[in-house]
């Protein structure tokens, strides 16, 4: 081998050494988030074919600023761009989708603000976050705007709500809770009703949410529990009052399908054992249906979404896998 | 490919989780066993072994035979040295191992007038008659003395020594011995070649290996990828009392306690042995080995090795002597193409990369896997987003994730939670890590560093 050697000397190395496995068949970070971004597409276009080009700026905005202000933290802080890896372009997209479209430009580039600098950054940046940061984001925006937050206008009109038309103007959601007015269920499953930029479409957002799990980019088991529990909750209720609003559409409206798909499995802010995700989906499903049935708000997912956040260090803790072979060690 | 009608035991023949790389094993299995021309000299670790060196038994500038003790100790897990060629020894000297472990080494210059060479080294390690017949005069405990006196330990790449598996254990009775033929590591092919042109040391061993241990069952193992090795150890094992079964193509299959778990549906308790529910796992290597010492009183001085990747001239199995340097192998195999970028002793997922190519070959190595640089490539470290596709891979279902986190932090009471203690260092979170963070480096140095208890 004495050639070889000579040119390991004369040369750059030409033999490296690392520990192992030596092959790797892992997806860069960055091919994780094209996958999310890919998924919400069916999402986006959704939003963009029933409220118009306006429903495209605010994912614009989002995106836009979400990057440009990860970059300008890390520019700031001397540390190295991490925008590459994509995951500040998701969050822009989800909360980009969960604003409503009549929403002035700025609200979502503070929200956006909100969700990398407070939410993301200060935390230690991708995987450190306690909170989901688009949705951190997005309570930070509808705590600050509230009315902006809540005026949901039907397409081409925009302007202050109207006394007249309330129920058609007023989100799905809304109108069961306080009108006693349900919608029709192929509506809601097509998305041709009033809502956040991306969360009405319920096919949609599944079709994207199915391609995620498909891909192995998100739990299945955290929507799933989430769907589940939210319709047990919904079937409960719809067995005990006299609602109009039936368990078909308290899953197919408002944000629960786009949140259980987008939302609930951001891995940073969801737990990471197969025990821990079901605890967690089921939790975050019966959470978002006591607030939508209870509080005095119509939708509940961004709220539940954030509790469960914080409950998830300690579901980790009291779920640690039993290890093949069982929990004693010998 | 998947064998069918090999359902003869009822359990799912596969573990949960694993991963499933490319196999690669088409570079070298077509290539039958060649034996390496005699090196000019030798290098003989000490200690090539879990379990207490030997010592020097051998002064320098002394004439010795093949299969003469270099080395031998007191201890039990242990097991001596030979010599693997006939020559002169000089002064014992320390080699680094690819593992990092340094440890004294016997060199030898190898004489002109070698006893065996070509295929008359291959008759008498592996070719002529295993007779089965005899098997029932040995005593369990003679058994058990001469695999200690030939020096044979776990060539599958653990290198526990044998005769301490095998020994009986009135409080742990044996019931079962797996041979190990799974080779699950991608791109070695040294005991599938073993397996197709000398089944019958193999069956011969195992039957020895079970009177030695007591099992009253014997499984020959094998995944499914080799369906001509499954086939052949079959014929082999008819009439002699042999389970043969293919299990699923899954890394990490040839693992213990995922063997254990295919074939027997038994789980081996977290930092426990085989022997706790009954079971003592060999490789195919290793009952050759067996046979030949029992059989033929000759100590392990060779061993097949897949000298094999993208990253090798010509990929060859070869039958070298232990203490051969991996160079001489790389060069009998036309030398290393120009896009090389790390050579490995062992395979891709478990192997160690090498900075020396001068350093031996023990009875452990299985093969060299030489990669080019592109495949060796990695990005750059990350942060965890907590994906837990380690958690999903972890065949002993385990939160890698969390444990290499203790370990970074060295939060020793963190890791315990975690069982760090349990992790095989499989590979197979790393494997998976889009994070590409070390797991398995960080594993083991926390399992090195951590305070004993």
């Amino acid at each position: 081998m004495g050639e070889e050697e000579e040119k390991t000397e004369q040369v750059a190395p030409v033999l490296s050494v690392a520990p192992g496995p030596h092959i790797s068949a892992a997806r860069s970070m960055r091919r994780v988030m094209i996958d999310v971004l890919v998924a919400l597409v069916p999402a986006a276009a959704t939003g963009v074919y029933v409220f118009g080009w306006r429903a495209g700026m605010q994912m614009g905005v989002c995106v836009v600023s979400c990057m440009f202000f990860e970059a300008l933290f890390q520019k700031l802080r001397k540390r190295p761009q991490t925008i590459g890896d994509l995951s500040a372009a998701v969050t822009g997209l989800i909360l980009g989708l969960s604003i409503p479209w009549t929403a002035p430009w700025y609200v979502g580039f503070i929200g956006s603000a909100a969700a990398i600098l407070i939410a993301k950054m200060l935390f230690g940046g991708l995987g450190s976050n306690i909170f989901n940061p688009a949705m951190a984001g997005r309570a930070f925006v509808q705590a600050c705007f509230a009315s902006e937050m809540t005026t949901y206008l039907l397409p081409g009109k925009i302007g202050p709500p109207r006394a007249v038309e309330i129920i058609s103007q007023a989100t799905p959601l809304a109108a069961g809770k306080f009108e006693q007015v349900a919608y029709n269920l192929q509506d809601l499953a097509i998305g041709t009703v009033n809502g956040s930029v991306g969360e009405t479409g319920a096919i949609a957002c599944a079709l994207g949410g199915l391609y995620l799990i498909f891909r192995r980019s998100a739990s299945w088991r955290i929507p799933l529990g989430m769907l589940a529990a939210a319709a047990v909750v919904a079937g409960i209720n719809q067995a005990l009052t006299d609602t109009v609003m039936t368990v078909g559409h308290h899953l197919l409206a408002g944000g629960l399908v786009f949140g259980a798909f987008f939302i609930a499995t951001d891995p940073a802010t969801s737990p990471l054992s197969s025990r821990g995700r079901w605890i967690f989906g089921v939790g975050t499903g019966v959470l978002v249906m006591l607030i939508r049935l209870f509080a005095n708000v119509p939708e509940g997912v961004m709220y539940a979404v954030l509790v469960m956040n914080m409950t998830v260090p300690l579901i980790d803790r009291w779920t640690v896998p039993k290890p093949v072979g069982g929990r004693v060690q010998k | 490919m998947t064998i069918a009608a090999t359902t003869k035991v009822p359990p799912k023949r596969s573990f949960a989780r694993g991963v499933h790389p490319d196999d690669a094993k088409s570079l070298s299995a077509g290539s039958p066993v060649e034996v390496l021309p005699m090196p000019k000299s030798v290098l003989i670790p000490l200690s090539q072994h879990i379990g207490a060196p030997c010592e020097s038994k051998v002064k320098p500038r002394t004439e010795i035979a093949v299969g003469d003790v270099l080395g031998d100790s007191d201890a039990f897990v242990s097991a001596p040295v030979h010599a693997s060629v006939a020559g002169a020894t000089a002064a014992a000297t320390v080699v680094t191992l690819p593992n990092g472990q340094h440890v004294g080494a016997v060199p030898i210059t190898a004489s002109d007038q070698q006893p065996l060479a070509g295929r008359a080294l291959w008759d008498d390690i592996y070719g002529g008659d295993w007779p089965t017949g005899t098997i029932d005069s040995f005593e369990p405990e003679q058994i058990a003395e001469a695999v200690r006196n030939a020096g044979i330990v776990g060539m599958g790449g653990a290198t526990f020594p044998t005769h301490v598996k095998l020994a009986r254990n009135p409080d742990k009775p044996i019931d079962t011995l797996i041979i190990n033929g799974c080779e699950c590591e991608p791109y070695l092919t040294s005991d599938y070649r073993l397996m197709l042109e000398a089944p019958e040391p193999i069956i011969a061993g195992a039957l020895l290996a079970a009177r030695a241990a007591g099992a009253e069952r014997i499984i020959v193992a094998i995944e499914d990828n080799k369906p001509d090795a499954i086939e052949k150890m079959r014929s082999s094992a008819a009439g002699a009392g042999v389970e043969v079964v293919g299990v699923h193509t899954r890394y990490p299959m040839g693992g213990e306690k995922q063997l254990i778990v295919a074939v027997m549906s038994r789980e081996v308790p977290t930092g426990g042995l085989p022997l706790d529910v009954g079971v003592v796992v060999v490789n195919v290597a290793t009952a050759a080995a067996v046979a030949r010492a029992v059989l033929r009183g000759k100590p392990l001085t060779h061993r097949i090795i897949s000298i094999t990747g993208e990253g090798v001239v010509s990929p060859k199995n070869i039958l070298a002597p232990v203490g051969a340097g991996y160079a001489a192998l790389i060069e009998y195999c036309g030398g290393l193409t120009d896009e090389a970028g790390r050579v490995i002793s062992g395979g891709p997922m478990m192997g160690f990369a090498l900075g020396d190519l001068d350093t031996p070959v023990t009875k452990g190595t299985s093969g060299v896997v030489v990669l080019t640089e592109e495949q060796t490539r990695k990005a750059e470290e990350t942060a965890c987003v907590r994906c837990g596709r380690c958690v999903d891979v972890c065949p002993l279902g385990l939160v890698p994730t969390r444990i290499a986190l203790a370990a970074r932090n060295m939060d020793w009471e963190m890791a315990r939670r975690y069982y760090i203690t349990a992790c095989c260092e499989c590979g197979c979170c790393a494997y998976v890590c889009p994070a590409e963070i070390p797991l398995v480096q960080l594993i083991r140095a926390g399992k090195a560093g951590m305070p004993r208890d």
